[in-house]
């Protein structure tokens, strides 16, 4: 379909009015980031950097950003292993109670978070406790991964249903075993929505408050610090420096991922070729 | 295909029964409470120490590096504290019955119910030299103790205070009547405490508004009491503006000016004539609700010792002083008012004035148990929170 | 050549080789296998501890020793039924979340497409990542942004006020609006995928057999969209029935995830709470089923 010029101008008109909808509430946040009084009142008086200063100075800021950083990597990594798990599972194979598995995947997310929180909270404490493993940074991960399964599986299942099994049977007929079809036919052609089921699980995993607070113990996380803070007047221009500088930083692995992901989609059919060679 | 279906689903709802059925036998058969028993003597510290409470109550220099009480806890008892900061009673409760925590600093409306939970376990005063100097308003009080038992160790207490912009409420309100009154100028522009012990706050006005209805403590409410109370916060509703449930969210509306009246903590009052907004804070003449904190020690705490240690660490006066500076209450311990940096800090939150909290009811868990001779009439906290999900529509 | 080394036998296959020719003649244990891990931990440990906590609503609280008496009773339920505000609640939270979900669908429509079917690939690589990027700043402090924005003397007011008029202030039209502002990203994303995957050759087809650019649109790019949205709409759906922080921040009203988290936190009524959670959990099971009904899940 061709659409008319005033239809792509119209798009472009929206698209540039979405993105400002978007932006326009992280542009307030950066704003208070400079804001001389400590309250968020409209508009700003004055404006000043020593926030900056005090926010790169905090060390429970730091130490929050550094326990986040480490559950989100644990849960992604956990979420794609089971995700994928599954995804080939339903993808592949017929089996009793298959329908049901997307019901399952999907419940941790779309249940409410505290519900979720207090189940898995006593869950661990059943189970977990006796072992002598109690609340920390482990259970952090494996409640974050649960409801990042979702993610990962949703992307691999959509490519999975793409890609056409030919490719593999060729792959097998010259000779590959399942590992090597897997790793050099099957791999590259999902590493894309690997990578895309991987950021967003991160993304959640990341910002999530409510299943943390009940499966973190003491341990805090950069929400956990973030909702303390928010609490705390003297804090809440730190907590604005420190957001601003989070979705600043956020920049690289979005970029680098999404370049990624264009460069896979060019190299797969090439990788896959190769590798059916062997 | 709907043969296969139907099997497959009857299959997959037997599966599912069976796993349902045995988790509920497991769930049904669940830990019992360890015993409560008192310490009877405080060792060696275990090296760890791990406590929930509220913001501004443990701090360790990361929030202010000058602000750090716990780092010298930390290397007089080689105890290493993490803490846990919570946002309510509510919150604590359900933390504290997680099990992994040694101890919290509970509000009188959590302490009962964790008593009763059995969460948490007696307090041996005698270990805690400090505790001596305690205002003796705040020993054996019914929240701490339980049948001459004590269940913890006096933290601070404050009152809430009735608080106004200054440049837009005139006159100068010394009632609650402000707040309540259906035909509030101010309607649209008043606050309240967004929880349900905030009816206590309501009862509080009726009695001394209605004493007919005979009144005597605002969290012992029968029948008609606690219906009254409820009927004067659904016709508040009609007048209120916003709800608060944190600090923070109380100074941005009044900063603003969304809000001009309304019930708060000292902590707001200091924080915005701090920001030059021009408030005032007052106990009205009705008097009002309060709160009054204690340290208690977790029946499941893994680091007794750390806690005996913590307990006496908290309640010695240097500590006491910072606390309360910080905060914005009035210590448990006296001699820590001459230690303040400001020098009549004391006397702003009345830590010594009985007359004062003799008009501050203290926030208490309600139960059903009157206390009285009304026996078990009374209505208990899930009765006040479904009250509470009923006046907010 | 020689004869003897054609008819050797030929070296046993690495173990690798070995394990995957095993597993191969055994589809049955693949699927084991592959499902061991994320079952096995959905199933026994995330569905088993619903089970009890559900099995909690039927149970009740005793008033006076305020303990959890585990006896079967229906009085949660009752009191869910008969008093009106709970009714109240959920029709509201469920109204709100249906509104933020058409909002969602309408707002993301425009810019995915844009992404789709317009822009060049590395103008569709910078909107993603525009787009991903807001994820990563904290809910909490995008919430909070937005209820600086919406008070008296905030930035809404400040804008509209040479129009002459107001903004909405708190109250239910703010959470449909921070709402939609919140989850707007999980629709983008769906429904961009979707569209993408819309084969140029329909279009032409249609084009081809004599319709306009309307009419393709509504006939054939809409439909096949369709289930794409339906898959964002299960996250804004979700996350919206289960939220109680934006409500506290920036309204007075109260959803169904407030009443559970007020009913959690009393350490003695997780029956009332339990039962309550109920509800969400139902119409998302029902909005679930519909979803996948709808082709939904192909799309996610």
């Amino acid at each position: 379909m061709v659409e008319s010029p005033l239809t792509r101008i119209a798009l472009r008109v929206a698209t540039a009015l979405t993105l400002a909808f978007i932006y326009l509430p992280l542009l307030v946040i950066a704003l208070y980031a400079f804001n001389d009084s400590r309250t968020q009142a409209w508009p700003i008086h004055g404006l000043t950097l020593r926030w900056f200063s005090k926010a790169l100075d905090n060390q429970g800021a730091r130490d929050a950003l550094l326990t986040s950083l480490k559950a989100g990597l644990g849960a992604t990594l956990l979420a794609l292993l089971l995700g994928s798990l599954a995804a080939f599972a339903v993808q592949r194979y017929r089996f009793f109670g298959r329908e049901t598995v997307s019901f399952l995947v999907i419940l941790p997310i779309a249940l409410p978070g505290i519900v979720t929180g207090m189940a898995l909270n006593a869950t661990f404490r059943t189970v977990f406790e006796p072992f002598g493993l109690g609340l920390g940074l482990f259970t952090v991960i494996v409640g974050h991964a649960t409801f990042c399964i979702v993610v990962v599986y949703n992307n691999v299942v959509a490519r999975l249903r793409r890609l056409s099994r030919s490719i593999e049977e060729a792959s097998m007929d010259l000779g590959a075993d399942t590992w090597q079809t897997f790793r050099y036919v099957t791999l590259p052609s999902i590493r894309t929505a690997l990578f895309a089921g991987a950021l967003l699980a991160f993304a959640l995993s990341f910002d999530e408050i409510i299943v943390t607070t009940f499966t973190a113990g003491a341990q805090q996380t950069l929400p956990i610090w973030i909702f303390t803070n928010l609490s705390r007047p003297n804090q809440l221009p730190i907590v604005n420096v420190v957001a601003v500088l989070v979705v600043l930083l956020s920049a690289i692995p979005v970029y680098v991922a999404q370049r990624l992901t264009t460069e896979a989609a060019v190299a797969a059919p090439g990788a896959a070729a190769a590798g059916a060679r062997q | 295909m709907s043969r296969p279906w139907k099997r497959r689903v009857g299959s997959a709802g037997l599966a599912l029964t069976v796993v349902f059925l045995a988790f509920a036998a497991a769930g049904c058969g669940s830990s019992k409470k360890s015993g409560s028993a008192m310490q009877k003597s405080v060792g060696d510290g275990e090296g760890h120490l791990s406590l929930i409470a509220w913001a501004g109550y443990v701090e360790d220099g990361s929030t202010d590096p000058k602000v750090d009480w716990v780092t010298p806890f930390e290397q007089q008892t080689g105890c290493q504290t993490s803490v846990k900061v919570a946002g309510s009673s509510d919150e604590m409760v359900t933390l504290m019955r997680t099990g992994g925590y040694d101890g919290v600093s509970a509000s009188g409306d959590a302490s009962l119910r964790l008593v009763g939970g059995k969460d948490v376990s007696p307090v041996n005063v005698d270990l805690v030299p400090n505790y001596k100097d305690v205002v003796p308003a705040l020993k054996d009080q019914p929240y701490n103790t339980v049948d001459g038992v004590h269940y913890g160790i006096p933290h601070g207490r404050g009152a809430n205070l009735l608080m106004w912009r200054t440049d837009k409420v005139q006159p100068a309100p010394d009632s609650w009547s402000v707040v309540f009154d259906p035909n509030s100028p101010y309607k649209g522009h008043i606050t309240a405490y967004d929880r349900p012990i905030y009816i206590a706050d309501a009862a509080v006005y009726l009695k001394a508004t209605q004493p007919d209805l005979n009144i005597t403590n605002p969290y012992e409410l029968d029948d008609d009491q606690f219906n009254a109370a409820v009927d004067l916060l659904k016709k508040q509703r009609g007048v209120a503006g916003e709800y608060w449930t944190d600090a923070t969210k109380e100074i941005q509306s009044f900063t603003s000016g969304s809000t001009l009246v309304g019930t708060t903590w000292q902590y707001q009052a200091n924080t915005l004539e701090a920001s030059n907004v021009p408030v005032q804070a007052v106990l009205p003449k009705e008097g009002s609700t309060g709160w009054s904190d204690t340290w208690m020690i977790s029946s499941k705490a893994k680091h007794p010792n750390c806690m005996y240690k913590w307990f006496d660490y908290v309640l010695s006066p240097k500590v006491q002083a910072q606390i309360a500076e910080w905060f914005g209450e009035a210590p448990a311990n006296v001699k820590a008012c001459s230690l303040t940096t400001v020098k009549n800090h004391c006397q702003i939150f009345h830590a010594t004035d009985e007359a004062y909290f003799d008009k501050v009811a203290e926030w208490e868990t309600p139960i059903a148990d009157c206390g009285d001779d009304r026996g078990n009439t009374c209505k208990d906290y899930s009765q006040w929170t479904q009250a509470w999900t009923e006046i907010k529509g | 050549m020689s004869a003897n080394e054609v008819t050797a036998t030929p070296p046993r296959p690495p173990l690798g080789r070995r394990l995957a020719t095993f597993l191969y003649r055994r589809p049955r244990l693949q699927v084991g296998l592959l499902l061991a891990g994320p079952m096995g931990w959905l199933v026994i440990a995330y569905l088993g501890s619903l089970a009890v906590l559900f099995l909690a609503a039927f149970w009740r609280l005793d008033p006076f020793t305020a303990q959890v008496v585990h006896q079967l009773s229906f009085d949660n339920f009752r009191t869910l039924w008969e008093s009106h505000v709970y009714r109240r609640i959920a029709t509201r939270t469920v109204g709100i979340a249906a509104a933020v979900t058409i909002t969602d669908a309408i707002l993301a429509f425009p810019i995915a497409y844009y992404m789709a079917r317009i822009a060049t690939p590395r103008v569709r690589g910078l909107l993603l990542v525009a787009i991903l990027m807001p994820l990563w700043s904290s809910y909490l402090v995008k919430v909070y942004a937005w209820r600086t924005m919406l008070q008296e003397g905030g930035l809404v007011n400040w804008a509209l006020s040479p129009l002459g008029l107001k903004g909405p202030g708190f109250g239910v039209v703010a959470t449909w609006l921070v709402f939609s502002y919140l989850w707007l990203p999980f629709m983008i994303l769906p429904v961009y995928a979707g569209l993408e995957r819309i084969p140029s050759s329909l279009i032409e087809a249609s084009s081809d057999l004599g319709a306009k650019a309307g009419r393709t649109f509504r006939g054939v790019v809409l439909p096949l969209a369709f289930p794409a949205v339906v898959a964002g709409s299960i996250f804004t759906f979700s996350l919206t029935l289960g939220d109680y922080i934006t409500p506290q921040l920036v309204s007075n009203t109260q959803f169904i995830g407030n009443v559970v988290y007020d009913n959690v936190g009393v350490a003695n009524n997780l029956p009332f709470a339990a039962a309550f959670a109920l509800v969400p959990v139902a119409v998302m099971i029902g909005y679930l089923l519909g979803a996948r009904r709808l082709g939904a899940f192909d799309s996610l």
